[in-house]
C-alpha cells in the first residue's frame, strides 16, 4: 500500500515545561518512499513546529535518529513508513531510559561518558613505522564487525543491566574496547583487560541479547563481550601470555 | 563568558584535525551543532586520495602526478601552489591517521588498499570498505578524546564577532537550553562543512546548510567561487542518497534505456571513470534526450557483473543503502540513479594556511576554499582536503595565538554582537506572518536544482535570482511556531534558512557573471572555457547594498592550462 494516512502517536516531553511525558497523535499522508524521519519532518513543517528530534545524515550512518518505532528500536531515517499502513497507531518514543532533551531527542552525554572510560583510541606500537602499520587482511578480519558501530546508543539503552547500574560500561563501550583489543596495531591489551574485567565490565553482562536484538547495524556486542570473558578467564589461568595477538 | 584561546567550529574531519593540531600548543575547544561522530564526514564512502603507490597498477605514482590530475580535474581553476602542498602532504597525513587507528582495507601484503577513482591516472584512492569517512571520523574523534579536547555540542554558531579587522569570537545558540552563549577567543577556525541543502536533490546531510559559513558571509567575510557546485553522477533516484564513485571504481557500468554503456560517447577512454562534471552531464544529456529508464529521470548503475563476493567485500554499505531505500539488491538488479548536488567547490576565501582576510579567523574543509578543487573536485580529494588543510589551519591558528602580545581584548565587541544576535533571535521568535519557512526552503531548493543546476543558461538563472530575492522578501513574514527553549528545531531551521538564501544568491550571481563553461559550471549560452576573461576566482562580498562580485588571480606554477580530454 502506498496511499492513505498513517496515524503516528508521538511521545512528547519538554523537561522545562512538562511534568510528565504525554502522547500526541498526528495523521501523516503516506508518500512513496517515505521514511519515519520524513514523516516527523512532515509533522514539524506542516502540523506542529514544536516537535523535537535529532537528525543528520538521513542515510543510516550517523546514529542520530535511533528511537523506538512500533515497539522496536530503529533508525527513523531508514525505516519505511509503508510497512505500518493499516496497522493502527504507529507509536514513536525516544530511546528508553535516557534523559530526554525534547520529545524524541535524548541526551547522549552519559552514553559517551561510558565510551570514554574504555580508552576508546588506538595506542599504536612504537616506534611508528615510516609508512603504514602492516596489517594483513586476515589480521583485520576480527575488527571488521566492531568498527561498523555507529554509536547510535540503541544497545546500551536496551540493556537492563545498564539501566540498573549506571557504572556498567554497557554493550557499545565494551564492543569499542574489543575493537582495539583485537586490533594487531594496538599496544595496551593489559590495560584494556584491566578495564574490561573491572567491577563495571564484562561480568555484568547477563547475556540477555537485548543489544543484539536492537542493533540497527546487525552487530553483535554480546559476542564481543563473551569473547572478552574468555580472554579474562585465560588471563587468570595463564597470565600475560594469554593476550598475545 | 566562555573563553578559549582557539575555537574550532565544527566537529567533522576538518574541525577535528584542526583541533588535534592546535590543542597541544594552545587551549582549544570544539563547538559543534552535532556530536562529532554524527558529522556529515561520516557519510563519505569511497575513499581518500594519496599517491602511496600501494596498488600494483600504481607503482610509479607520485605527488606530482596527483597534483596534475587534480589541476586538470579542476579545469585549471585550482591554485597550483595549494594543490602541490596538498598532494605532497597527502601521504604523511594518511599514514598519520592510520597510525592513530583508522581501519583502512588492506592489500594482500597488509598495506593500505587503493582503488581507482574518476579523473585519476592511477588507483590512488585509499579506502576502508565503503565507509571511509566514518572510520576516519571516528578515528579523529577518538584522538580528540585521548587528548581531552573540550567539546561544546548541541551548539549552533549564530554570529561571528568581528572588531574592525580582527576576529574576537562567536555567539552560539545552546540547543539544549535555548540560551545564547558568547565564546571569546584569540582565533576561530570555521570548519562547518558544506551547504548542499540549498539545492534540491542533494546527497548532503540535512544539517549541511552552511549556517556558520553564511553567518560569516553576512558579517563581511568574502566567499570564493561559489558558483562551482558539484553534481555527483550517481545518487539514488528518489532520495538522492549517494552511491559512491567507488562502485564505478570497482568496475560498475552506467547504462541507459537502450542498454548502452553510453559513456563511450562522451569519454571513450576513461568511460565511467571520467571526472564527475563530465559523467553527470552525460547522464543528464541521456535523460534529456529521452534515454532515461522508462523515459524517467534516471539511468542504471549496473554492478551485477562484479559478482556477489566483490560487492559484499568492497561495497557492503551501498548494497544496504540500495536495499533499504529503493528495495533493489545490486547483486541481482541494476540500481536506479540520477545526478545529485554533492559538494561546494567554493567557500570562505582563504589562503593556503586557511587564513581569511580577518586576523584570527581561519576556515578549513568544505566550508572553505583554498582553492584546491577549482571548478571541479576529483572524488577522494575532499577527505584529503579536510585532513591536510584542517591540520594546516590548526597550525597557523596556534602560531597566530602564540605570537599575540595582548590577550582577551574585545569584550566590547563581544557584548555588542551578543546584543545584536539576541535581537535577531528575539525578532525571529516574535514574527507571526503567514509564510511557512519550510515551504520557502522547499521552493529555494527546487529553484536552485531546476535553474542553476548541471546545465545553466542566462534566462533561467535570471528567473532564479528573481525568485531567490522574492523568497528573501517572503522570509520577512515567516512564523516560528515553537517559542520554547529546549531543542527548538523550528527556530534553528528558520535561522539557517536566511543564510541559505544569501548563499543561494551568491551562487546565482557568481554563475550569471561567469560567462564561460568551466568544470561543473556549464553554460549553454557560453559553451567554451574562456581563460582570457575567466581564469580567475570569483569573490562574493555581502554588503548593505547587496552582493558585490570581484575577481582574484589563479596561481599557476608549472601546469599550463590546456584542453581537458578524457
Ligand atoms: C554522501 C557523501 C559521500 C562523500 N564521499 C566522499 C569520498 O568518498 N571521498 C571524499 O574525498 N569526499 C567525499 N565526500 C565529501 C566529504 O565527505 C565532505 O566534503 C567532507 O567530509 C566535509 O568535511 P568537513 O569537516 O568540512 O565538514 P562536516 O563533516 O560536514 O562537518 C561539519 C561540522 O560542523 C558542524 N557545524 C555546522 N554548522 C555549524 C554551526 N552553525 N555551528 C556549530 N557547528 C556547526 C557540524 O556539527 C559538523 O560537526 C562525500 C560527501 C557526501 C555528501
Ligand atoms: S552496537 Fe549497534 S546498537 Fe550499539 S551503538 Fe553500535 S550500532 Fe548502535
Ligand atoms: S539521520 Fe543519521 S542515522 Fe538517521
Amino acid at each position: 500500500m502506498t496511499e492513505g494516512e498513517i496515524p503516528i502517536k508521538v511521545q512528547r516531553f519538554d523537561p522545562t515545561a512538562d511534568k510528565l511525558p504525554y502522547w500526541q497523535t498526528f495523521n501523516v499522508k503516506l508518500k512513496p518512499g517515505m521514511t519515519v524521519l520524513d514523516a516527523l519532518f512532515e509533522v514539524l513543517n506542516h502540523q506542529d513546529g514544536t516537535l523535537g528530534f535529532r537528525f543528520c545524515c538521513r542515510a543510516g550512518v550517523c546514529g542520530s535518529c535511533a528511537m523506538v518505532i512500533g515497539g522496536k528500536t530503529r533508525l527513523a531515517c531508514e525505516t519505511q513508513m509503508s510497512q505500518f499502513m493499516g496497522k493502527g497507531d504507529l507509536m514513536i518514543s525516544p530511546l528508553p531510559h535516557q534523559k530526554v532533551v525534547k520529545d524524541l531527542a535524548v541526551d547522549y552525554t552519559h552514553f559517551f561518558d561510558r565510551i570514554k572510560k574504555v580508552k576508546p583510541y588506538l595506542v599504536g606500537k612504537e616506534p611508528y613505522p615510516e609508512k603504514e602499520f602492516i596489517q594483513l587482511p586476515k589480521e583485520r578480519t576480527p575488527i571488521n564487525e566492531p568498527i561498523d558501530c555507529i554509536l547510535c546508543g540503541s544497545c546500551t539503552s536496551a540493556c537492563t543491566m545498564a539501566w540498573t547500574n549506571s557504572d556498567y560500561l554497557g554493550p557499545a563501550a565494551l564492543m569499542k574496547s574489543y575493537r582495539f583489543l583485537v586490533d594487531t596495531r594496538d599496544s595496551i591489551p593489559e590495560q584494556r583487560m584491566d578495564i574490561v574485567e573491572s567491577e563495571s565490565g564484562v561480568w555484568r553482562c547477563h547475556t540477555q541479547f537485548n543489544c543484539v536484538e536492537v542493533c540497527p547495524k546487525k552487530l553483535n556486542p554480546t559476542e564481543a563481550i563473551q569473547r572478552m570473558k574468555i580472554k579474562a578467564v585465560k588471563r587468570k589461568l595463564f597470565g600475560k601470555r594469554a593476550l598475545k595477538k | 563568558m566562555h573563553y578559549h584561546k582557539i575555537l574550532v567550529i565544527g566537529g567533522g574531519l576538518a574541525g577535528l584535525r584542526a583541533a588535534i593540531e592546535c590543542a597541544p600548543k594552545a587551549d582549544t575547544a570544539i563547538i559543534s551543532q552535532v556530536h562529532p561522530v554524527r558529522s556529515h564526514s561520516g557519510a563519505a564512502q569511497g575513499g581518500v586520495n594519496a599517491p602511496l603507490a600501494n596498488n600494483p597498477e600504481a607503482k610509479d605514482d607520485t605527488w606530482e602526478k596527483h597534483a596534475f590530475d587534480t589541476i586538470k580535474g579542476s579545469d585549471y581553476l585550482a591554485d597550483q601552489d595549494s594543490v602541490e602542498y596538498m598532494t605532497k602532504e597527502a601521504g604523511p597525513c594518511i599514514y598519520e591517521i592510520e597510525h592513530w587507528g583508522c581501519p583502512f582495507s588492506r592489500t594482500d601484503e597488509g598495506k593500505i588498499a587503493q582503488r581507482p577513482f574518476g579523473g585519476a591516472g592511477y588507483p590512488r584512492t585509499c579506502f576502508a570498505a565503503d565507509k571511509t569517512g566514518m572510520f576516519m571520523l571516528h578515528t579523529l574523534w577518538e584522538v580528540s578524546v585521548k587528548m581531552n579536547i573540550p567539546l561544546y555540542e548541541d551548539r549552533v554558531m549564530v554570529d561571528l564577532v568581528l572588531d574592525g579587522d580582527t576576529c574576537r569570537g562567536v555567539i552560539c545558540l545552546n540547543l539544549r537550553t535555548g540560551e545564547l552563549e558568547p565564546f571569546m577567543a584569540e582565533a576561530v577556525i570555521i570548519a562547518s562543512g558544506g551547504s548542499g541543502q540549498i539545492y534540491g536533490r542533494s546527497t548532503n546531510a540535512l544539517i549541511s546548510t552552511g549556517s556558520a559559513q553564511s553567518t560569516c558571509f553576512r558579517r563581511g567575510v568574502p566567499l570564493k567561487d561559489m558558483e562551482f557546485v558539484q553534481f555527483h553522477p550517481t545518487s539514488l533516484f528518489g532520495t538522492n542518497i549517494l552511491m559512491t564513485e567507488g562502485a564505478r571504481g570497482e568496475g560498475g557500468y552506467l547504462v541507459n534505456s537502450l542498454g548502452e554503456r553510453f559513456m563511450s560517447k562522451y569519454a571513450s577512454k576513461a568511460m565511467e571513470l571520467a571526472p564527475r562534471d563530465i559523467v553527470s552531464r552525460s547522464i543528464q544529456t541521456e535523460i534529456n534526450e529521452g534515454r532515461g529508464i522508462d523515459g524517467k529521470d534516471f539511468v542504471h548503475l549496473d554492478l551485477r557483473h562484479l559478482g556477489r563476493e566483490k560487492i559484499l567485500e568492497r561495497l557492503p554499505g551501498i548494497r544496504d543503502l540500495a536495499i533499504n531505500f529503493v528495495d533493489v539488491d545490486p547483486i541481482e538488479k541494476p540500481v536506479p540513479i540520477q545526478p545529485g548536488q554533492h559538494y561546494s567547490m567554493g567557500g570562505i576565501d582563504t589562503d593556503v594556511h586557511g587564513a581569511t582576510k580577518f586576523k584570527g579567523l581561519y576556515a578549513a574543509g568544505e566550508c572553505g576554499c583554498v582553492s584546491v578543487h577549482g571548478a571541479n573536485r576529483l572524488g577522494g580529494n575532499s577527505l584529503l582536503d579536510t585532513v591536510v588543510f584542517g591540520k594546516m589551519s590548526g597550525r597557523a591558528a596556534a602560531e597566530h595565538v602564540l605570537g599575540k602580545a595582548k590577550l582577551k581584548e574585545g569584550e566590547g565587541a563581544m557584548n555588542k554582537c551578543l546584543r545584536e544576535a539576541k535581537a535577531k533571535i528575539d525578532s525571529l521568535l516574535a514574527r507571526s506572518g503567514t509564510e511557512n519557512h519550510a515551504d520557502i526552503r522547499a521552493e529555494m531548493k527546487e529553484t536552485m536544482i531546476k535553474k542553476v543546476g548541471i546545465y545553466r543558461d542566462k534566462a533561467p538563472m535570471e528567473e532564479a535570482l528573481q525568485k531567490i530575492r522574492e523568497l528573501k522578501e517572503r522570509y520577512q513574514r515567516i512564523t516560528v511556531q515553537n517559542k520554547g527553549k529546549s531543542y527548538n528545531v523550528d527556530l534553528f531551521r528558520a535561522f539557517e534558512l536566511e543564510g541559505m538564501l544569501d548563499v543561494a544568491e551568491a551562487i546565482v550571481v557568481g554563475a550569471l557573471n561567469r560567462e564561460e563553461s568551466r568544470g561543473a559550471h556549464s553554460r549553454l549560452d557560453f559553451k567554451e572555457r574562456d581563460d582570457a576573461k575567466f581564469l580567475r576566482h570569483t569573490i562574493a562580498t555581502y554588503t548593505a547594498k547587496g552582493i558585490e562580485i570581484s575577481y582574484s588571480p589563479v596561481k599557476i606554477t608549472k601546469y599550463k592550462p590546456e584542453a581537458r580530454r578524457y
